[in-house]
């Protein structure tokens, strides 16, 4: 059915066209689910009968013209991550596996009631620890271009089931490029906003300062239109931002002409994948003839950015993972002799490899007689990291680059080497530290056959320039168009 | 040798807000386990906390009483240990940049004045109760109760100021007195609202270096606060003096036997590995919220002390205990203010209506209730006796003090009529006695008196009563 396909706009449309109901439209894409996802594996949790009584509500408010926003209606994924009120979230660890919360976050209650169905929950790295979802406690999921492929990571399986036409859109959460990554992988649009912009409440914390939820999307229409229902200030969350959220969707048209982007030498460096080079070469050339000036900018502590961020997210999280202890939800070690036995026991085994190299290194950097050389050090640089970019905005408006330095790999490639994985998001990482906004749009495929992504990174709260200057690319190229044959 | 102690203490102090720290949970205390919680105090995954403006104003009222230099920003830090009381395996502190610093307290011992520096106040949660085997069906688990989890208090910390365990408690209670005073804090040490750990080292006298210190816990109430240092004291120069070492540790007292015990070394002490909360924004007290605390700012108690001395002309010790508690102290004024006198006005608070009120209460003894019930002792219509009997009774009823007098018919005859005439029918009754006493028998006048009094039930005003008998008698 090609509406597997079609970007939330239009079915936006269809909706409140009568085309189509939220119920048929739904009931399709769980049907879509059943026959795509045994391959595909993006899903943890399926709401089927939670996700049709939504699509009911939907079509009532769609019949009575009340309320309706472009997300009436509209079937999504979210990824385990964002704590849904009465439907599992297990942050795709074991530690979680059972874990129903009491509470909506944020982000998903926004999402619930601009009308929007959640058809289900969708895999990531564990605790959002990873770059190709590989590291989930529960099962691998497939890039839909390649299904012998990573999808990247950690927000994989909110990549895959969009690219693989199983929802909508989808919600991730981007702590070193969690959105930006795997949208790149698998050919479609991330946006990760300024920090901020939208609440975290309710997300499960991997890195409190530097965590940021945005869409997953089929187009940038879609991603401004994701970003608009869930942006803003909220009283749960005292470090989101109060600025009003303008309306992305209509800032879109604005068009490049004389807008300065910038390019930093330091992001086309020996190593990155020649077909990545030239499909994002090809974007930059197609930005420059719809009339952008590109202007060289350096950001000179760039090489540092990756060694800052395993310092301050392993230690943010070493903190943030020390309430999983086994005493008031989740898993806990029922063999165990004694209190000190139950933690560890309880958290040997409910946490992956992963998740427990990154307490560790985060435990230490932390560790008095250290913090000084590590933790400190590691703040002090990521100042220097955000005065490159307000430096090189002096001189810009956006800066492009490429989102990944290279496509997405087989399954299994990286796993033994972390520190390869870890140089996945070495174009990503910066943003985060910054905590300013930035996306991924696809522009190009390899010889392979496997999608490239354009990164694009904007002011602090300057989402609608990011916005403005993704969409004139994309209207300018039908990237966005190419489908994987699942 | 002679040797010399050098004691700091750190003191927790529950904030008396309606609300918790980071949440909107009530803080009642004695609320059934569990009950006052929510996703954000149990530590929930991806739940975030929101600073509570009314625990940073109290807080900011504590800073301006101890002449503190409140930072306008400061952050909150995030102390990281696992217990089973505590919910986020982490306790939101504030470590490197406290809200403020640099204050004092001036304490009085044997009438002398010293000063107490103040290193640091900081904000902090509380973290929640473990019960052990309290249950019918005990098999041996323990019971996590997080009522108390994420409660607003405020660590005063002091410097290393004082030298006996004397003036160690006499801060402690300068302190609490100060906090009550504010609003900001019950003091209860028993149900743990005013916590305090006490730094010990000795020194030869003489001497500038510290020796080493041992951290004191479990010290809750203002007798084992005196009583843990004592024992320190002399344990550390014991130790010293027979050439053994003092070493960094935490010890806990007991007070049933009066002893501390070592509880761990420095060795075995926790790395807490504070590092910046990043779920909060740096805490901006601005200085229009500064003066709005300060107007707010009560009269303290030394400074009322001193005022009663000097104002109203009663002895100190007097106004040490009228001045204890800021209420017993309102209402203390509002008596000499019903009787203007201030002496007379402080025994009868300090005597009778202390216990009166510490039992039943301010709402019904009224300081206007109290003062009339003075005043009509000074008029004589009534005695002590009967003023005590009228009191208990305003106390226990609310009546008001002409009420009881009456309807208990407790008022002294003071009336020349009403008292002539049981006089007259005393004599008339008693004819040779009086023939007696016109005789010369002069200690009939004795007789007299007491059948009258009888005949009034003992309500008689002495002084009236002798003055008419002695008119009637004709001597």
């Amino acid at each position: 059915m090609e509406e597997f396909f079609e970007p939330v706009h239009e079915l936006s449309k269809k909706l409140a066209r009568g085309q189509t109901s939220s119920a048929e439209l739904t009931k399709a894409f769980l049907k879509r689910i059943d026959a795509v996802d045994p391959v595909i594996r993006a899903y943890i949790t399926v709401a089927g009968e939670g996700a049709l009584k939504d699509a009911e509500a939907a079509d009532r408010r769609l019949s009575k013209g009340e309320n309706i926003t472009p997300l009436t209606g509209v079937p999504i994924s979210v990824k385990d991550i964002f704590c849904t009120s009465g439907l599992r979230t297990t942050c795709a660890s074991k530690i979680l596996e059972n874990f129903v919360p009491v509470y909506d976050s944020t982000v998903t209650k926004k999402l619930k009631e601009a009308g929007a169905v959640i058809l289900g929950k969708v895999n990531m790295d564990e605790f959002a620890m990873g770059s190709s979802t590989e590291n989930s406690a529960f099962f691998k999921t497939a890039n839909p271009w390649s299904t012998d492929r990573v999808p990247g990571g950690s927000s994989g399986g909110s990549a895959a089931s969009v690219a693989a036409g199983e929802c909508a859109a989808s919600v991730g959460t981007d702590t070193g490029g969690s959105i930006r990554q795997p949208a790149s992988c698998c050919g479609v649009v991330g946006l990760k906003p300024t920090y901020g912009r939208v609440s975290r409440f309710g997300i499960i914390a991997f890195a409190s300062s530097l965590d940021q939820a945005g869409p997953i999307t089929r187009d940038v229409t879609d991603a401004a239109i994701m970003l608009g229902a869930i942006a803003g200030a909220d009283p749960l969350d005292s470090t989101s931002i109060g600025a009003p959220v303008p309306d992305y969707a209509a800032m879109l048209r604005g068009g490049v002409k004389g807008l300065r982007i910038g390019i930093p030498k330091e992001y086309f460096i020996e190593g990155i994948d020649k077909d990545v080079l030239s499909a994002v070469s090809g974007a930059l050339e197609v930005l420059k003839k719809a009339g952008a000036e590109l202007v060289d900018v350096s950001l000179p502590n760039t090489e540092y950015a990756v060694s800052v961020y395993y310092l301050v997210a392993t230690a943010e999280a070493s903190s943030n993972l020390a309430r999983f202890d086994g005493v008031k939800y989740g898993m806990r070690a029922q063999d165990a002799a004694n209190l000190l036995d139950m933690y560890k026991k309880t958290r040997d085994r409910g946490f992956g490899a992963e998740v427990k190299r990154r307490i560790m290194l985060g435990t230490y950097a932390l560790s008095s007689g250290y913090y000084d050389a590590y933790y400190k050090k590691a703040s002090e640089v990521r100042t220097l990291i955000k005065r490159d970019f307000d430096e090189a905005f002096k001189s810009c408006d956006v800066i492009a680059t490429p989102t990944a330095p290279t496509p997405a790999f087989r399954f299994g490639e990286r796993v033994a080497d972390p520190l390869t994985m870890y140089l996945s998001d070495i174009f990503t990482i910066s943003c985060n530290l910054a905590g300013i906004p930035g996306i991924s749009v696809p522009c190009g495929f390899t010889n392979g056959g496997l999608p490239v992504g354009l990164q694009i990174l904007g002011k602090h709260l300057d989402e609608g320039t990011l916005l403005m200057t993704a969409y004139a690319f994309e209207q300018a190229t039908e990237w966005h168009r190419k489908r994987p044959n699942i | 040798m002679k040797y010399e102690a050098v004691i700091g203490l750190e003191v927790h102090c529950q904030l008396l807000t309606e609300t918790k720290l980071f949440c909107g949970c009530r803080t009642k205390f004695g609320a059934a386990p569990n009950t006052q919680v929510c996703p954000v105090c149990l530590g929930m995954p991806g739940v975030l906390p929101v600073l509570n403006k009314k625990a940073v104003e109290f807080a900011v009222k504590t800073a301006l009483a101890l002449d503190c230099r409140i930072n306008e920003r400061s952050i909150f830090a995030r102390k990281n240990y696992f217990y089973p009381d505590l919910p986020k395996s982490y306790q939101i502190s504030q470590y490197m940049e406290p809200f403020c610093e640099k204050g004092f307290l001036d304490i009085e011992d044997d009438g002398k004045t010293k000063r107490i520096g103040i290193t640091r106040i900081h904000m902090e949660e509380d973290a929640g109760k473990l019960l052990h085997g309290d249950t019918p069906d005990d098999d041996g688990s323990s019971f996590v109760d997080l009522n108390r989890a994420c409660v607003p208090l405020i660590e005063i910390v002091s410097e290393p100021d004082m030298r006996t365990a004397l003036e160690a408690s006499a801060y402690l209670r300068a302190l609490r007195d100060i906090v009550v005073y504010l609003g900001v804090c019950d003091g209860n040490m028993e149900e743990g609202s005013f916590r305090c750990d006490a730094n010990v080292s000795v020194r030869p006298v003489g001497t500038e270096k510290f020796g080493t210190r041992a951290e004191l816990k479990n010290i809750n109430s203002f007798k084992f606060v005196k009583d843990a240092i004592d024992y320190e004291i002399d344990r550390q120069i014991d130790l010293i003096e027979s050439n053994g070492k003092v070493i960094q540790e935490t010890r806990l007292f007991d007070s049933a036997k009066g002893i501390t015990v070592s509880m761990r070394s420095k060795e075995e002490a926790h790395d807490y590995r504070y590092f910046p909360e990043p779920d909060l924004s740096p805490l901006i007290i601005t200085k229009e919220l500064i003066e709005e605390m300060r107007k707010t700012l009560p009269e303290l108690p030394q400074a009322k002390r001193r005022r009663f001395v000097s104002v109203y002309g009663i002895p100190a010790y007097d106004a040490g205990v009228l001045t204890a508690e800021k209420a017993l102290a309102d209402y203390y004024e509002a008596v000499v203010k019903e009787t203007g006198e201030p002496k007379i006005s402080s025994n009868w608070v300090m005597g009778e209506l202390l216990p009166l009120l510490e039992a039943n209460g301010y709402s019904t003894l009224t300081p206007a209730t109290s003062g009339s019930v003075i005043n009509m002792v000074k008029s004589g219509a009534i005695n002590a006796k009967t003023a005590k009997e009228v009191l208990k009774e305003a106390s226990k009823t609310g009546k008001s003090p002409e009420e009881i007098v009456k309807v208990s018919g407790a008022g002294q005859i003071s009336g020349e009529e009403e008292l002539l005439k049981l006089i007259d029918a005393v004599i008339a009754a008693n004819p040779d006695n009086l023939a007696r006493y016109k005789a010369g028998k002069d200690k009939l006048f004795g007789f007299f008196v007491g059948e009258t009094m009888k005949a009034a039930k003992g309500q008689a005003n002495p002084a009236v009563l002798n003055k008419l008998l002695k008119e009637r008698l004709g001597s």
